[in-house]
């Protein structure tokens, strides 16, 4: 988002509003801005350094009140190394060839990278420092992945949250583009497509939750016939671990596939013509059209689309809390599921330390995508 | 010479006929998947408990006898305790949208069309005043002492402390806090904002609701209409300013009009969202400002989901947000996230 300026509007109108002169219209630009930034720094700055603070306490009901105890970094290190770690942070199995592989090849990516800026022309101690920053953080949460997820172990709520995010806006992403190159073709019926597939995104994540526990209910959902002859009555395919996560992920695409369905539509109506009319002339085909022309003009509205909808997957809380309840055990819980349960626990430090947790690893990857990826696509458009 | 002028009359969208097949078909298929689940939320709406516990039955009349039970339930017997919710989210949805959108239009295009220079000093002030009058008004002393502290702090430091420092802050990094406040993850700061309305005796009030709704969905309006306004041709606006009129004039009488179609699909797409909140409202209310998604996860029973309810409830949930997407149909072609084209 930042990426990009639109310098014309700048230039021209710096030069109109000089002319009008002083008054109240001077401070037009603090009256146009400030309401927002206000409301936005109370409900953000505020909170988040008292969440910040709870994080650092034990915090108890006592009569007339509640008490905090400053405990320092006690609920953090609770969640990396103490009692919490296997429920944070996963269980890691021991290291088998395929993932020996996974890691070896995503390592040497990551150096091959950082190899590739630092003999580039262009670094400064900055770019370096936060690609390194970059690197490192990946490389933890890679090997978490890997060594919970392809091994024995068990993956923990991080890890858990990762792959929802990864796979969900993945899908998402290919299925949306699909979708709407099939409704911009010049085809009857498109207005009817339009709006049935929006309909998904308008429906309290809670309700997609429960709806799809009926769906995908063995004895008495819609799919009974299925089930029936794959012989899996009996089982709730919720009792399986991967079952459960495939569960939430059906559900988290089905809702928001439309989301980036809508954006990539707007997108693909609104390029100009006279390109594609262009290619066609010159003999190109529909393949070549989309590579060449539609998907690098489009790029840009993706990476928005992709940043908004990874942002908000890693909040995912009604599908597995409603649909699973986290279970088996803890295997399908997210970190804001994470967080809640210990909430409902009372253990209102910790619950605030599992969500700053959340809020760096966010912060991370939305930060990360947004320097290396988003920027250079931006600025190329 | 003649390839070229077929090649040319060849519109860009014909489709041979096996592709047009497959497109349909393709199309077909996701709509039935889309459909389905809604299909089978009617349905059960119209099943006694019985008759959903007893297995799958799919079509009406053939499978099972249609009530009307569970509309009849959740309409009359439980009457109030389904009109208040709905009232509720009607009020807080409309009014924390609409405030939304005017806020956040008028915040993006400041940062479109006017240059912000602050420097770091006269935001930490600021930050030093703000941070003063929520000190004040959580310790409940009365709010307008609060804002007069806090606004003393913020001039006194800026015409003291904050002179000297010459770092500043440009529209960029403004519209890059804004957008990154959506990475904050509302488990993070619900509970000092659960205190906050405590000490204001906002909680469970529309006032609370519509308060936190408005600051956690500014974000994405400033985003979408942030970059609505930099495809809005400033000509106008630049002989509107020579002819002598005000920047709010020129924002109220010709930017927003031009503006209707992404002003239109930003507030159908912040009030879905506001409709359908879920935790800050479990959290922010108990029973007076109650809203629909919190009486849908209330039909999850001690024996279970009862999901005929539910399915009552979620449809006439939707209702309403359907008919409006149907209305306004043509502006979310036009209108939605046109800015997102430009990143």
């Amino acid at each position: 988002m930042s990426g990009y300026v639109s310098t014309r509007g700048f230039r021209l109108t710096r030069s109109s509003w000089r002319s009008l002169g002083a008054g109240l219209d001077r401070y037009a630009g603090a009256v146009f801005i400030l309401p927002a930034v206000i409301v936005i720094l109370g409900f953000s700055i505020f909170p988040l350094l008292a969440s910040l603070y709870v994080s650092l306490t034990r915090l108890q009901f006592a009569a007339g009140g509640v008490e905090l105890k400053f405990v320092g970094f006690n609920n953090y290190a609770k969640l990396l190394v103490g009692i919490d770690h296997e429920h944070f942070l996963g269980l890691a199995g021991p290291l088998n060839p395929v993932s020996i592989v996974v890691l070896a090849a995503g390592y040497g990516l990551l150096g091959w990278l950082l190899y590739r800026y630092v003999r580039s022309a262009s670094r400064t101690p900055g770019g370096l420092i936060g690609r390194l920053v970059v690197v490192l953080g990946a490389g933890v949460l890679l090997w978490l992945v890997v060594s919970t997820v392809m091994t024995s172990g068990r993956p923990g709520t991080v890890v858990v949250t990762l792959v929802y995010v990864g796979v969900d806006v993945s899908v998402q992403y290919l299925l949306g583009l699909g979708l709407a190159l099939l409704v911009v073709q010049h085809l009857p019926g498109r207005r009817f497509f339009r709006v049935v597939f929006l309909l998904p995104m308008m429906i309290t994540p809670v309700g997609v939750a429960y709806l799809f526990q009926m769906l995908t209910n063995t004895s008495i959902g819609p799919l009974y016939p299925l089930w029936v002859r794959l012989g899996l009555t009996d089982v709730s395919w919720v009792t399986n671990p991967w079952g459960a996560r495939l569960a939430v992920m059906i559900g988290d695409v089905w809702q928001w596939t439309p989301f980036i369905f809508i954006i990539l539509l707007a997108a693909i109506e609104s390029l100009p013509h006279e390109l594609v009319e262009a290619a066609v002339v010159d003999g190109a085909n529909r393949w070549q059209i989309f590579w060449r022309v539609t998907f690098p003009l489009i790029l840009p509205a993706s990476s928005t689309v992709v940043l908004i909808r990874l942002i908000e997957g890693f909040k995912i809380v009604d599908l597995p809390n409603v649909l699973t309840n986290g279970g088996p055990g803890t295997a399908t819980e997210s970190l804001t599921l994470h967080a809640y349960t210990i909430w409902r626990a009372l253990d209102i430090g910790g619950s605030a330390a599992v969500a700053y947790m959340l809020l760096i690893v966010v912060t991370f990857v939305g930060v990360s995508y947004v320097n290396l990826f988003r920027r250079r696509v931006t600025a190329m458009a | 010479m003649a390839i070229i002028r077929r090649s040319q009359s060849v519109s860009v969208n014909t489709i041979s006929f096996p592709m047009m097949v497959v497109s349909y078909l393709l199309l077909l298929a996701w709509a039935f998947i889309v459909l389905f689940p809604l299909y089978w939320l009617a349905v059960t709406s119209l099943k006694t408990p019985i008759e959903v516990n007893a297995g799958p039955f799919y079509v009406p009349w053939r499978d099972f006898q249609p009530t009307l039970d569970s509309w009849h339930y959740i309409f009359v017997d439980l009457g109030e305790d389904t009109f208040r919710p709905y009232l509720n989210t009607v009020v807080v949805g409309l009014t924390s949208t609409a405030i939304t959108v005017i806020l956040g239009s008028m915040a993006a295009y400041g940062l479109v069309r006017m240059r912000y220079r602050v420097t770091l000093g006269a935001v930490l002030s600021f930050v030093a005043g703000l941070a003063l009058a929520v000190g004040v008004i959580v310790a409940h002393l009365p709010w307008p002492v609060g804002l007069g502290a806090g606004f003393a702090l913020f001039l006194l430091l800026l015409n003291t402390v904050a002179r000297r420092s010459k770092r500043g802050v440009g529209n960029d990094d403004i519209a890059f806090w804004m957008i990154s406040q959506r990475m904050l993850p509302p488990v993070a700061v619900v509970i000092p904002i659960y205190i906050f309305f405590q000490q204001l005796e906002l909680l469970d009030t529309w006032g609370a609701l519509i308060i936190a709704y408005v600051a956690s969905h500014l974000p994405i309006v400033v985003w979408l209409m942030r970059d609505y306004f930099q495809s809005v041709p400033i000509e106008l606006e630049e002989s509107a300013a020579i002819d002598g009129a005000s920047p709010y004039r020129i924002f109220r009488s010709i930017v927003l009009p031009l503006a209707v179609p992404g002003l239109v699909a930003t507030f159908l797409f912040v009030l879905v969202f506001a409709w359908n909140e879920y935790l800050i409202a479990l959290f922010l209310t108990s029973a007076n400002a109650q809203t629909l998604p919190l009486t849908v996860a209330a039909q999850n029973a001690t024996r279970g989901p009862q999901w005929w309810y539910m399915s009552v409830l979620i449809l006439i949930m939707i209702g309403p947000v359907i008919a409006m997407a149907i209305a306004l149909e043509r502006f979310i072609a036009r209108g939605l996230l046109v800015g997102a084209v430009k990143g």
